[in-house]
């Protein structure tokens, strides 16, 4: 345990000046403020909008993406940019070499990509909120604080996180093995996009690839329950797709240990 | 014995590149290990630090075994594996820093490593500006920063220049006279071994063909009288004509192998009195770039 949590801290240490590690806040802070932007410039046409449905427009502009395309690229890219950190240095050599156990080693750098991805998701849930919060401040007649979506808005991207753990541990483990930047993201390119397209089609099988998971686990979302008086939106966070997405996450994990150990060192 | 290896064998596929290795390096030497590129070096060096996988035969260092004690004989060592292992994106100091905190090594130990390998001044610079010779240095700071008693060195001054070269050397001198540590540092340059290792490994081919210390290399070649003379050729031919044997004959000098004082001016007089003019005439160790060549060629 103690050399898992030396690994991961030295992960830390290691990271914080790449743009794998900035890329982490800097994402949902550029896109959160580009979207208070777009909704402050046409506040007018956006009066007399009931508030649930102004939130859900302003999450929305995030969330409409994230799925289907931000998310999978973005898990795709800090996969790559923990590894990469090593191939570059030539380093995994004197990282396999340490007195350490190969499998902190291992597990540490993969449960350091999962805290950025993980990390991400929670900004970008604190900057929409902080965010819509302000364009209410500024824009009292939309009556933004007539509503709250924090608690939905944290199940919501909670649920993203699990659906994104399959193609973590995938990709983690692509971008172990090659060091090329191409071969990861090409492959990891065409499968988001594959994703996409079987489920935005609904193919019933859909759920067991992992690269659709993401988008999935906005598909089944909105369905709201309740009279129009008291409207609550209600998300099934356990679905059969989240579950697959966990299964094959551990699953690559593991084989990616013992791959990594078979394989050898450079 | 530090490192002690039996039967040492390794495969890639169907191609053995070490084969049956034993070595045996003593506490407190400069164990040079020896070999052309491609000989198996590099493959021994990573079966030594288990990156790979020992297939056959075992390794012990520290008088255990390297499968079952992995960890506590790795915290004992410290490697340098060809280009050193390096962040370019962070500076010289938090490179250090950064494997400090994995060794969990206090952290004045990180100056006190930068002004052994002066670096001090350069400490703060990014590492990916560092000149080759800088990034060497900051990769055997590395390889000490735990005070590891073993020193495992591939090819640690490949790309140096001449001064480069000379401090290394004069490094690992002094850490094995002061500080008691025992170093195994591959090469391809004998010439570059001999000036400091104590003990020397020759392997071609995945195969050890020489292992003990540099005395006994040096035994193995066989002294020569080396003769300067106008005409080569003609003193070699009287030469062989007076029942001497005449081993090499170049433009400018001929060698007949060294058995006594009195054969060299025995050499010196027939050669004289035959109207040769003699420039030069001594006893002459046959150079171990030359033996070492004889002995990678014969396998």
């Amino acid at each position: 345990m103690k050399g898992f949590i030396l690994s991961f801290r030295s992960e830390f240490y290691k990271s914080r000046k790449t743009l794998g590690f900035w890329s982490v806040i800097l994402l949902p802070l550029l896109l959160c403020t580009l979207l208070f932007f777009g909704f402050y410039s046409r506040s007018e046409r956006l009066h007399g909008m009931p508030p649930m449905m102004l939130w859900i427009q302003f999450a929305g502009g995030i969330l409409g993406v994230m799925g289907s395309l931000l998310l999978p690229m973005f898990t795709i890219f800090i996969a790559y940019s923990v590894n990469s950190m090593e191939h570059r240095a030539d380093t995994w050599k004197s990282l396999f070499s340490l007195p350490i156990s190969r499998w902190a080693v291992y597990s540490a750098k993969y449960f350091y990509a999962l805290f950025l991805i993980f990390l991400c998701l929670a900004l970008f849930v604190l900057f929409t909120i902080g965010f819509g919060n302000l364009l209410g401040l500024v824009k009292p007649d939309l009556h933004l604080d007539n509503y709250h979506m924090e608690g939905t808005l944290a199940q919501l991207y909670f649920k993203l996180f699990l659906s994104a753990l399959g193609i973590l541990s995938i990709q983690f483990l692509l971008s172990l093995l090659w060091a090329d930047f191409l071969k990861p993201m090409g492959i990891g390119f065409v499968a988001t996009i594959t994703g996409v397209i079987l489920a935005s089609k609904s193919w019933e099988y859909c759920y067991l690839f992992p690269y659709s998971h993401p988008m999935m686990a906005l598909k089944l979302m909105p369905h709201s329950t309740g009279s129009a008086g008291n409207m609550q939106i209600s998300i099934e966070m356990f679905t059969k797709d989240v579950y697959v997405s966990m299964a094959v996450a551990v699953a690559v994990f593991i084989a990616g240990y013992f791959i990594v150990l078979r394989r050898s060192v450079k | 014995m530090v490192i002690r290896t039996e039967g040492l064998s390794f495969n890639f596929g169907d191609q053995q590149v070490v084969k049956s290795l034993a070595l045996q390096v003593p506490e407190g030497s400069i164990y040079g290990f020896l070999g052309p590129n491609g000989a198996g070096k590099t493959t021994t060096i990573k079966l030594l630090l288990n990156l790979l996988q020992t297939q056959e035969g075992s390794i012990r260092i520290f008088d255990k075994d390297l499968r079952t004690n992995r960890i506590s004989i790795l915290s004992q060592i410290g490697s340098l594996i060809e280009q050193p292992a390096i962040y370019q994106h962070l500076s010289g100091r938090e490179n250090l820093l950064n494997r400090a905190l994995l060794l969990q090594v206090p952290i004045k130990r990180v100056d006190e490593m930068l002004a052994l390998v002066q670096l001090t001044n350069a400490a703060d610079k990014k590492a990916g500006q560092y000149s080759l010779g800088m990034k060497q240095r900051l990769g055997i700071a590395l390889a000490l920063l735990a005070d590891p008693k073993l020193l495992i060195l591939d090819e640690p001054t490949n790309g140096l220049d001449p001064n480069g070269i000379i401090e290394i050397r004069e490094l690992l001198i002094k850490l094995v006279n002061q500080h008691n540590k025992t170093v195994f540092i591959s090469s391809h340059l004998l010439g570059e071994i001999e000036r400091m290792a104590t003990h020397v490994g020759i392997i071609n081919f995945g195969e050890l063909l020489f292992q003990g210390s540099i005395s006994e290399l040096q035994a193995l070649s066989k002294p020569l009288v080396c003769v300067e003379t106008n005409n080569t050729v003609d003193a070699a031919n009287l030469l062989t004509r007076n029942n001497f044997t005449v081993t090499d004959v170049t433009e400018n000098y001929l060698y007949v192998p060294y058995t006594t004082k009195q054969q060299t001016s025995e050499i010196n007089a027939l050669l004289n009195n035959n109207g040769h003019a003699i420039y030069s005439i001594g006893k002459q160790q046959k150079d171990l770039e030359k033996l070492f060549l004889d002995i990678t060629q014969k396998a």
